[in-house]
């Protein structure tokens, strides 16, 4: 891509990257999360509830520092982690790391809305026809809530996009490593002369934005239709 | 095959305190809201877990919590047909027909084989009787209430339950939709062989279909037994209520008359009751409610009602408004009536006393006519 310049070219495809897996890989926690928020009743409820809306409520900077104290390779998470092999600060896979917990509210959110339209009589139903909890969860609500599913992830993915306060944070803006788009963007103006190209990521970055929303539009009138059985 | 349940269960300021037994046969469990029909079957399905209590069909345990055992709602084979149907609304009729052999594995021993074709007997057998056949491509947003309450005891019956249970099936429909269901459940009883347990709060519904009556007020039994008994008895009409008071009559149609009536023989005599579409030759019982009949020390002549029934006063229940029931016999049958304490005072009426009973034709609801396996 000689137009965007590969600096420019690998941070679109780093964060698009860094979306698909932050938002692939919080769907089923934010699904677990939603499911025990809108159904169950148990000690300590309001406090999960607090903790998955920190990062919406916390400066992103905060967060960032946070994911650094606690994932670094001398925190508590990320140093035993690191005999395993699996380290985030400074990689991609930290940036990822802080986009899925900047996105996860809003993809709990989503996800909490449309199991709570779900009728939970129904898996009471199926419960009586033979099936397990489990079962009945997967056969019955899971499809019921798959809308609200891919409403979730799309604004996470969106989200995911956009993270700039934690990633910088967290991960820093090493070009062709951790650079995502916006620090990309935030790289370029820093420099004289660099606004022509933030102004081709710019471009991108809507283009990106208007074809994910528009996918999901049609996705899911798809599936709305799938479940109303139109 | 029996059910016996013996529950105690606190809810608030709510008691639940029930034992009774359920024989195959329809068991009506009858009571206003608020009685605890729903928790007991919802108990009975696994639901509800009671605070105490012993829960058994065709002697296997689903509850003994002095012993421990709780078997969880998905391995009590109970087929529970909800108020509100509760079908699937991504499944079409077929999908949620099946779902419960599906869920129990049996899809397996449907499938065909090399040795064996196809095993849907059972499947064209309820489809069949419940005549939804030409649903079985639809969502059931796409039914109406009375075919999703079908699909529903389509769906109850496929999953081959030890027990059938059934809240308030009804309650949702309109007049004319209940006469579409009531007499698969008239054909469930005479054809299941497992207990029925069907929760309603309707006298004309519970006259209709039950073998047994179980009657709960504020979460007890306050009256048992099998339906004629149980529908007869004035002291019992008078706690439920006795403005639902009527007693349930059996006979045989004799003939059908071109006028829209149908003449009943019984031990009573003869009467003529609106015209239900039910052949000569066959049983039926009906509900006479008892402020529908009438009460006379001689033969009325020159009246307009069609029914004139000679009866011998076997009790009188004062109420505790200005009405009083009075329990007749007229040969085998019993008859209640529900006349004003002033009516009773002057007509001078005590247990022995001959009478006549007078009960027009038209006030017999033919919601209140049915197919009868009575006693």
């Amino acid at each position: 891509m000689s137009w965007l310049g590969p600096e420019a070219w690998s941070a679109v495809l780093l964060s698009l990257k860094v979306a698909f897996w932050a938002s692939l890989c919080s769907l089923p926690v934010a699904v677990f999360v939603a499911y025990a928020l809108a159904r169950w009743r148990f000690a300590g409820k309001s406090v999960l509830n607090g903790l998955v809306h920190l990062p919406l409520i916390l400066p992103p900077v905060v967060t960032g520092y946070l994911l650094l104290l606690g994932f670094g390779t001398q925190g508590p998470i990320g140093g035993p982690l690191k005999e395993i092999g699996i380290v985030f600060a400074f990689r991609w896979t930290g940036a990822a790391l802080a986009a899925a917990v900047m996105a996860f509210p809003l993809m709990v959110r989503a996800i909490r809305l449309s199991i709570e339209a779900v009728d939970p009589k129904l898996e009471e139903a199926a419960a009586t026809l033979g099936a397990s909890r489990l079962r009945g969860f997967a056969t019955i609500t899971l499809p019921l809530i798959l809308p609200g599913m891919l409403a979730g992830l799309i604004l996470a993915f969106a989200k995911a996009m956009g993270e700039f306060g934690a990633t910088i944070t967290f991960v820093s803006n090493i070009p062709g490593k951790t650079q995502t788009l916006p620090s990309a963007v935030y790289a370029f103006l820093q420099v004289p002369g660099g606004e022509a190209a933030a102004t081709r990521l710019v471009l991108v970055s809507i283009a990106i934005s208007m074809l994910a929303l528009l996918l999901s539009e049609m996705l899911s009138r798809r599936i709305a239709d799938w479940v109303a059985g139109r | 095959m029996s059910l016996q349940v013996d529950l105690h269960h606190r809810m608030g300021d709510f008691t639940l305190e029930t034992r009774f037994e359920a024989p195959s046969g329809i068991t009506v469990l009858f009571g206003h809201s608020g009685s605890g029909k729903t928790s007991v079957i919802q108990a009975v399905a696994g639901l509800l877990r009671p605070d105490e209590g012993r829960i058994a069909v065709a002697g296997q345990v689903l509850l003994d919590t002095q012993a421990g055992v709780f078997v969880p709602p998905h391995r009590r084979r109970t087929g529970y047909i909800f108020q509100e149907g509760r079908l699937f609304p991504h499944l079409s009729v077929r999908q949620n027909l099946l779902y419960g052999r599906w869920m129990q594995g049996r899809w397996r021993q449907d499938r065909p084989s090399q040795d064996r074709p196809a095993n849907t007997a059972l499947f064209d057998h309820v489809v069949e009787m419940l005549g939804i056949a030409s649903l079985l491509g639809r969502r059931p947003s796409l039914l109406s209430g009375g075919e999703k309450q079908r699909v529903a005891i389509g769906r109850a019956l496929l999953c081959e339950p030890q027990i059938l249970l059934a809240d308030e099936p009804l309650a949702a429909l309109d007049e004319a939709r209940k006469q579409e269901i009531l007499p698969y459940f008239e054909r469930l009883r005479s054809e299941a062989a497992i207990p029925i347990l069907y929760v309603c709060h309707s006298a004309a519904e519970a006259a209709r279909l039950a073998n047994h009556v179980v009657a709960l007020k504020q979460g007890r039994i306050i009256g048992q037994g099998a339906a004629g008994a149980f529908f007869s008895d004035a002291a019992l009409a008078a706690n439920l209520s006795p403005m639902e008071a009527g007693a349930i009559i059996s006979g045989v149609v004799a003939q059908r008359h071109p006028d829209g009536l149908a003449e009943v023989a019984s031990s009573a005599g003869r009467f003529l009751i609106p015209d239900n579409a039910i052949a000569p030759g066959s049983a039926i019982r009906l509900r006479i409610e008892a402020q529908d009949v009438m009460l006379a020390l001689h033969r009325p002549e020159a009246i307009s009602a069609l029914n004139v029934l000679e009866a011998v006063v076997v009790s009188v229940q004062p109420g505790r408004g200005p009405g009083m029931l009075v329990t007749l016999r007229a040969g085998q049958e019993q008859i209640l009536a529900r006349i004003t304490k002033r009516s009773g005072a002057a007509l001078d009426l005590k247990a022995g006393d001959a009478c006549y009973a007078v009960i027009k034709s038209v006030s017999v609801a033919p919601a209140a006519i049915g197919r009868s396996v009575l006693r």
